[in-house]
């Protein structure tokens, strides 16, 4: 058994070619006794018939002592990869070895029984993780003081809240003293105060010389935490190795798939829009715009006299793309054909984040533009030189219009930006700004 | 499957404290409380006294020559020392089939042998039986009719016998419904002829064909038949057990339908954690 003493190079996990195939059963929910006698089905219905692989031929070691981060999107794995270290699944190919007493922290209090009272839970629970009687009685007062649960320790588990059983839960599930931990994203179980004591914990278990297998979402936690860390894509390990490298990874990734669904989503609304054109309007009374400005729904309409025929977001680079960073440059690009020369237009933009609110717009002619003429193709780019947005989804409105806001062309909320940003304020606009400091203030220093 | 079968022998602990727990939840915050276990049977036996003393009364067969006369008085004990067991028998076994499936959370997220579960239901059940005895306990007395102590002395084997018998079929019932969801429903119809198939309500000698004919063979083949008579000849007959040649074969049957039960789950165990 690894303890404390064996730190360092001997594994405290190990994966070799792990393949887990889950099977489903003849592709129905569930069978019934009586269709399976009727059609004598009853041994093939035992039988899969339809297989999914979770995960295929992963390896990884994890040595004793240290703290291993498993990230990846919904679906990739992850959780699955966590039961079989625990056990609860067997693999379908490959070895899975664990050296040392496991305690897994997948869901909290999943043994309790609601009519019986916190204390009786305990016991029956931490049993079932494998203490004695004596161990827990041992541990009792140590549990429940780390749950918070004093005064209602003798109440029945069914009038606790959802964060007093989850608390209790992981109590006695960290009180095990495993030598191997695992954790599925349980650390937003309590309040503030309470994630922050089970990160303690954490820190504790590591300095002990304990190993701890993290799932989790929160890739700041990953960072800071892990010693080493794997990305699984759908089954398959991507990448492994230095937390900071593999979340840097990870991140660019997601950044990459957005920017595909953006672009698809992108191209789809335009498409539906052009496909259903609005019949040409007549002459718009200027009120009527405004009031639809703030009503209206996305889709496209206008007289036609100048068309649209390309929107783009471009890059630093001159890239077209649909993911910007936080303070960084976007072009908007527009292309133009005007089927006769005209004399009366203008262009105008409008920028609304995800609950619909009109964070910016401007036109050529609010600026002080006045239209000459255009003819055939043209082009427009309005170039943000910094783009000061908090982190979110953005929608824009493009229009070539004429002055009494008549419109050629109107692209309402067609086309669709992200935003990312590494910090997480909030607000619909971001003003350049800085921190100053003085006098008697101090920071810590932040890792 | 000789390796899990010893595991599970460690892990008596947790199924001494699960019992435990079932025993507790059950009659918490009920107001009758543990008073319950005394209550149900006595209820039971009142209603089945009244339809079988009152509304349709024994109809006592024409005395054979040179057979023996079977009193089945006072019949209210009679059908007591079958009932309190079949209870027992048909409650385990009908919770045994669901307890997977209810308890499907343990098994998807803890890592905890999956059989504890029925074998749960089926002791706690047994603790309730056990409880119910007293009540028989205390008839006896106020009939003055204290049971041979030689024949007192077959009873654990009897109660021996049901438990592997129920555990056995409680194993292949609970691991089969996790695939056939329609098991529960099926078996609550099988428990009410199985039921009436038992020599519970009526002699086993008052059957009609009872002595040669198709009603023997049934009666012959059904394992309860053999549990409940030898019940009712330790609790309610006098004279010494004629029965236990037939409790033994049903016995070793009973150990035998355990190990194929046990062999079924064993083989059935991994697919639980997918399906449940």
């Amino acid at each position: 058994m690894t303890a404390g003493s064996v730190q360092g190079r001997t594994p405290a996990i190990e994966l070799a070619g792990v393949t887990k195939i889950y099977r489903r059963y003849g592709g129905r929910h569930f069978a019934t006794l009586k269709s399976a006698l009727l059609q004598r089905s009853i041994l093939r219905d035992l039988r899969p018939n339809e297989t999914f692989s979770a995960l295929q031929d992963v390896s990884f070691t994890v040595a004793a002592g240290s703290t291993f981060g498993v990230i990846g999107r919904n679906g990739s794995g992850k959780s699955t990869a966590l039961k079989l270290v625990a056990g609860i699944t067997k693999p379908t190919s490959g070895v899975v070895s664990v050296q040392g007493r496991i305690s897994a922290l997948i869901e909290l209090g999943a043994g309790f029984h609601p009519e019986i009272s916190g204390r009786e839970n305990v016991f029956i629970n931490g049993i079932m993780l494998g203490l004695t009687k004596r161990e827990i009685q041992r541990r009792f007062d140590e549990i429940v003081e780390f749950a918070e649960l004093t005064e209602f320790i003798d109440a029945p588990v069914k009038t606790y809240s959802s964060g007093m059983y989850m608390r209790l839960g992981f109590a006695v599930a960290i009180h095990v003293d495993p030598d191997v931990l695992l954790v599925d994203e349980v650390l937003a179980v309590g309040d503030e105060g309470f994630t922050h004591k089970c990160l303690d914990k954490f820190a504790e278990f590591k300095r002990r010389g304990k190993t701890i297998l993290l799932v989790t979402h929160s890739l700041g936690l990953v960072e800071r935490f892990c010693d080493d860390a794997i990305w699984l894509d759908g089954g398959r390990k991507r990448a492994q190795g230095d937390p900071k490298r593999v979340v840097g990874a990870y991140v660019t990734d997601v950044e990459r798939q957005e920017e595909l669904f953006l672009a698809s989503s992108d191209a789809k609304a335009a498409e539906s829009a052009t496909a259903h054109p609005e019949p040409p309007v007549g002459p718009v009374h200027v009120g009527e715009t405004m009031d639809d400005m703030f009503r209206v729904g996305e889709g496209r309409w206008g007289s036609g006299g100048i068309e649209i025929a390309d929107v783009a977001f471009l890059n630093d680079q001159g890239e077209a793309t649909h993911v910007f960073h936080s303070g960084e440059p976007l072009t908007l690009r527009l292309r133009v054909r005007a089927s006769q020369p005209v004399q009366d237009f203008v262009f105008g933009v409008g920028i609304f984040n995800a609950e619909g609110v009109c964070v910016y717009g401007t036109n050529t002619d609010i600026e002080e533009y006045t239209g000459d003429t255009l003819t055939g193709d043209a082009e427009a780019q309005l170039v943000i030189g910094a783009l000061d947005l908090v982190e979110g989804t953005y929608k824009m409105d493009v229009a070539v219009h004429k002055r009494d806001g008549a419109p050629y062309d109107y692209h309402r909320l067609l086309h669709t930006f992200r935003v990312k940003s590494r910090l997480k304020d909030v607000g619909i606009y971001r003003p350049r700004h800085e921190w100053r400091f003085s006098g008697g203030v101090k920071f810590k220093a932040r890792t | 499957m000789w390796r899990n079968l010893g595991k599970l022998f460690r892990y008596r602990g947790l199924i001494q404290s699960l019992v435990a727990r079932e025993l507790k939840a059950r009659y918490r915050g009920s107001v009758l409380g543990f008073f319950w276990s005394f209550v149900n049977p006595l209820l039971l036996l009142t209603v089945y006294s009244f339809v079988f003393i009152y509304v349709l009364p024994r109809v006592k067969p024409a005395p054979v020559p040179g057979a023996p006369v079977v009193d089945l008085e006072p019949y209210a004990l009679f059908m007591f020392c079958g009932i309190l067991p079949w209870s027992w028998f048909s409650t385990a076994l009908s919770e045994a089939t669901g307890s997977l499936i209810s308890g499907g959370n343990l098994i998807k997220k803890v890592l905890f042998p999956a059989e504890i579960l029925p074998i749960v239901t089926v002791l706690s059940n047994m603790v309730h039986f056990l409880l119910g005895l007293t009540i028989v306990g205390a008839f006896l007395v106020y009939y003055r009719r204290v049971p041979d102590p030689t024949d007192l002395l077959w009873f654990p084997v009897v109660v021996l016998t049901q438990l592997v018998f129920t555990v056995g079929l409680g194993l292949i019932l609970s691991a089969l419904t996790v695939h056939f969801r329609d098991i529960r429903d099926i078996l609550a119809n099988v428990l009410t002829f199985w039921f009436f198939a038992t020599p519970i309500i009526y002699y086993i000698g008052d059957a009609p064909g009872a002595e040669k004919g198709w009603t023997k063979h049934v009666l012959d083949a059904n394992p309860m038949t053999h549990v409940i008579v030898s019940y009712q000849e330790i609790l309610f007959f006098r004279g010494p057990i004629g029965h236990w040649r037939w409790l033994l074969i049903t016995g070793a049957g009973s150990v035998g339908l355990f190990l194929i039960g046990y062999w079924v789950f064993d083989r059935l165990r991994d697919s639980f954690a997918e399906v449940v």
